[in-house]
């Protein structure tokens, strides 16, 4: 038996608790719709009513109908059935904000010139009250010539008689009529109706008319060349000459039907009572206090993605380490056991231990996005940010990179711009990052511990941070100006009233940005891990031709003995021999093979240098308690070579900077290709931070070269 | 007179016009700023930059560029300032 599937498409502003409507009445059964050539992705639900399937599908939040770009036609496209991936909807339902009606209705009232039924759902019924607005339904419906339904998604109110009215709505199919537009903008619409024929609906021969600039005009007259580009101009100018300018016209328009509806079926107090809100937005968005809060929210979320992931991330480490170890027992020492123990688990754990901070972050970003802050937060740091040719709303995601950009990069979805987004996405693995600190922490207490002043290690620490700081916004600042320069996008932003979030919305989140990374991200990121391993690994036997793990077992663990085999292993494997050639490219740097080698090894992950190093001098790869070990080993090797024992800090510092602005995170990279959509980003990410890298470490070591002479 | 980028926190004021950028003029209407509503100024971010404004019972930001080419007349008797 074949069930009917009903489509209905749901439509909003942002804030109108569209999500909460969505997520309440198609539960678990959500999935997200990918579309070629464009960014944005749909989410789809199903429910069941009345032996009826309906597919709920969720438009992204918007304000208007008139699309300025290829993400926001995607949304028009599919209202107007014209997405071959999706069908036409059989009821389009609006959901607006009780207390807001009057602004919110401007939508409503464009989705009734689509030529479809539409639904109204009245939602936050009970805030309206609050604020003492009483909305009579019925005579709101009979004014707009549509079913109106009050509900309160947060709480599941009116859910099931909305349900009830949209199956009725779809069965009787009855279309409603907007507002009517002034003749001389109807005779403009047919005369260009007439030169695009059946090319496209009326509809979209309105948004071509009224939206200068659009996404329509610039797709048309791409494809119409000069002559609809006069027809267009003149048209407008007609229309200006008759009073009735465009983009202004739609708005005096709309406001102007909305208006008398809006009076005659909603009563509001005489005196506007003063909310939680207006209360809260007093201290939030003060001078001084509003930027002492801030400033101590952001220091706990960041604090939290340092502190609160640490021991779960620890225990990730542990858990992969005894899966590790437990091959061990269980096979023989060979590519197969190395490939599972070093490779696979290490490669999954690799991915997991990402997990914890992605976590964490997305559970912040849900409270603060749920509860309204996180406009405020965009609005105190927009300054800041546009003089990096940014906004407000890159704050946020810049500042998770500096724990780690992974879900830095994640977090960018809440910036609208494409190009915004993009720069953002670019500049944020320059933002310093946990892993990092290792290699930091090596250098430093090997050359710039003992024998200087107590302030150096901490200072010296503090400038590599510094570094990304700085470059971060003067990267973003320069793409801006040259590879994504364009129109200077509008910021113009909404501050939603505070409420308060829902559980179960955040742990929606925080489980779409955990699966999404895992099951996706894990993958590839898996895939680089083993290749590096099988780079690593062979060749596995010695100059004799015997196998190196065979020699290995031969000793009694661990021994000083173990500690040279696995050097040597090491050094002869595909990979070293890679970094032995490749020498004179790491000498400018003060490098040698030894130093390059780690370093290209730790290409798919940074905190890898500090395992590499330690085998590929001697020391093992089991870290010990301090690293002093391997800080001696570092010494001991360095004083006896020429370049190394005379500029050793130079050296240190070199190798510091290289790991600061060089993309050393495969799983930076997978996330970069999963956002953009596309493999340009992260290859263009992975050269040019490789080639600021590089630079950066040779003009370190240059200089520091000539400074050490000097003195 | 004035512009809404010219306005003092507690300020309230009628719009009379709007111009600049068709997206921007556009993307203004869409949010209810339309000739004849009234707004109030409610803070500047700490850095001057941008500024809140009420509408109703919607709340916006704008920066100062933005706001610029909006037209207003401040109306005397402001509300409570800060």
């Amino acid at each position: 038996m074949i069930t009917k599937t009903l489509t209905v498409a749901l439509v909003g502003n942002p804030n109108a608790g569209k999500t909460t409507l969505f997520n309440a009445l198609s539960g678990l059964r959500q999935r997200v719709g990918n579309y070629p050539g464009v960014t944005v992705e749909l989410k789809k639900g199903q429910f069941s009513a009345s032996g009826l399937t309906i597919d709920l599908v969720d438009l992204p939040g918007t304000y208007s109908l008139a699309a300025r770009s290829p993400d926001e036609m995607v949304a028009v496209d599919l209202l107007l059935g014209r997405r071959p991936e999706e069908p036409r909807p059989d009821v389009v339902l609006s959901i607006v904000d009780a207390v807001n009606l009057d602004r919110h209705l401007y939508l409503t009232s464009q989705l009734l010139d689509l030529g479809e039924p539409v639904v109204l759902a009245v939602n936050m019924m009970d805030t309206a009250k609050a604020h003492g607005i009483t909305i009579d339904c019925q005579k709101l419906s009979a004014e707009l010539g549509i079913p109106v339904v009050p509900i309160q998604a947060n709480k599941g109110i009116g859910l099931d008689a909305l349900t009830k009215v949209l199956l009725e709505a779809a069965e009787s199919g009855s279309i409603p009529r907007g507002p009517t537009f002034p003749a001389e903008f109807e005779k403009e619409v047919t005369a260009l109706q007439e030169e695009l024929r059946d090319e496209v609906p009326a509809f979209l021969t309105r948004r071509l008319l009224l939206d200068i600039s659009g996404h329509c005009e610039q797709w048309l007259v791409g494809r119409h060349g000069s002559q609809l580009r006069q027809h267009l101009d003149s048209a407008r100018q007609r229309l200006a000459e008759a009073g009735f300018p465009v983009p202004a016209v739609e708005a005096r328009t709309r406001y102007g039907w909305i208006r008398p509806i809006v009076a005659a079926a909603v009563k509001k107090p005489a005196v506007r009572p003063v909310t939680w809100t207006d209360r809260l937005d007093a201290i939030l968005t003060h001078r001084v206090w509003g930027t002492l809060v801030f400033l101590a929210v952001m220091f706990a979320v960041f604090e939290s993605i340092f502190v609160l992931a640490k021991p779960l991330m620890e225990s990730i480490d542990a858990v992969r380490e005894l899966a590790a170890k437990s091959f061990e027992g269980i096979l023989e020492p060979g590519p197969l056991r190395s490939l599972l123990s070093d490779g696979v688990i290490k490669g999954v754990g690799s991915v997991l231990v990402f997990l914890p901070q992605i976590l964490i972050l997305f559970a912040f970003i849900a409270i603060l996005e749920d509860c309204g802050y996180m406009a405020r937060a965009a609005f105190l740091m927009d300054r800041l940010m546009s003089r990096c040719g940014l906004s407000g709303k890159s704050f946020i995601p810049m500042l998770s990179s500096v724990a780690c950009a992974v879900p830095g990069i994640l977090a960018t979805r809440v910036i609208e711009n494409r190009r915004d987004r993009l720069a953002t996405i670019l500049v944020a693995p320059l933002m310093s990052c946990s892993a990092r600190l290792p290699v930091y922490s090596l250098l430093i207490g090997t050359f710039l511990t003992d024998g200087q002043p107590f302030w150096v290690p901490g200072l010296v620490l503090f400038c590599m941070y510094l570094l990304g700081f700085i470059l971060a916004p003067l990267v973003a600042l320069l793409l801006k100006r040259t590879l994504l320069r364009g129109a200077t996008p509008v910021f113009v932003m909404e501050l939603p009233a505070y409420k308060r979030p829902t559980l179960r919305n955040i742990v929606r989140r925080m489980w779409d940005a955990g699966y999404a990374f895992v099951a996706r991200a894990g993958k590839v990121i898996l895939a680089a891990m083993i290749i590096v391993w099988a780079l690593l690994y062979f060749p596995n036997t010695d100059a004799n031709g015997v196998n190196y793990e065979e020699l290995i077992s031969r000793e009694a663990e661990p021994s000083a003995e173990v500690k040279t085999i696995q050097g040597e292993w090491k050094r002869n494997s595909i990979l070293g021999r890679i970094g032995r050639w490749m020498e004179p490219a790491f000498a400018p740097l003060g490098w040698d093979w030894k130093i390059g080698t780690a370093t290209l090894a730790s290409f798919p992950a940074r905190e890898v240098i500090v395992g590499m190093l330690g085998m590929i001098y001697d020391v093992g790869d089991e870290p010990d308690e301090d690293g002093s070990a391997l800080q001696d080993a570092v010494r001991k090797e360095w004083a006896g070579d020429p370049i190394r024992g005379r500029y050793g800090i130079p050296v240190a510092l070199s190798i510091m900077v290289f790991f600061a602005l060089c993309m050393q995170c495969a799983s930076t990279l997978i996330v970069m290709q999963r956002e953009t959509k596309s493999w340009k980003m992260p290859a263009f990410a992975f050269a040019y931070m490789t080639a600021l890298a590089y630079v950066g470490a040779l003009v370190t070591f240059q200089l520091g070269r000539l400074i050490v002479d000097a003195l | 007179m004035t512009t809404l980028d010219q306005l003092r926190p507690g300020q309230q004021a009628a719009i009379v016009s709007l111009a600049g950028d068709p997206a921007l003029v556009q993307r203004l209407y869409e949010l209810g700023l339309i000739e004849g509503e009234t707004i109030e100024l409610v803070a500047l971010a700490p850095l001057g930059d941008p500024i809140e404004i009420r509408l109703g019972n919607s709340r916006l930001s704008l920066r100062k560029a933005e706001a610029s080419g909006i037209s207003v007349n401040a109306e005397c008797g402001t509300r409570n300032s800060e």
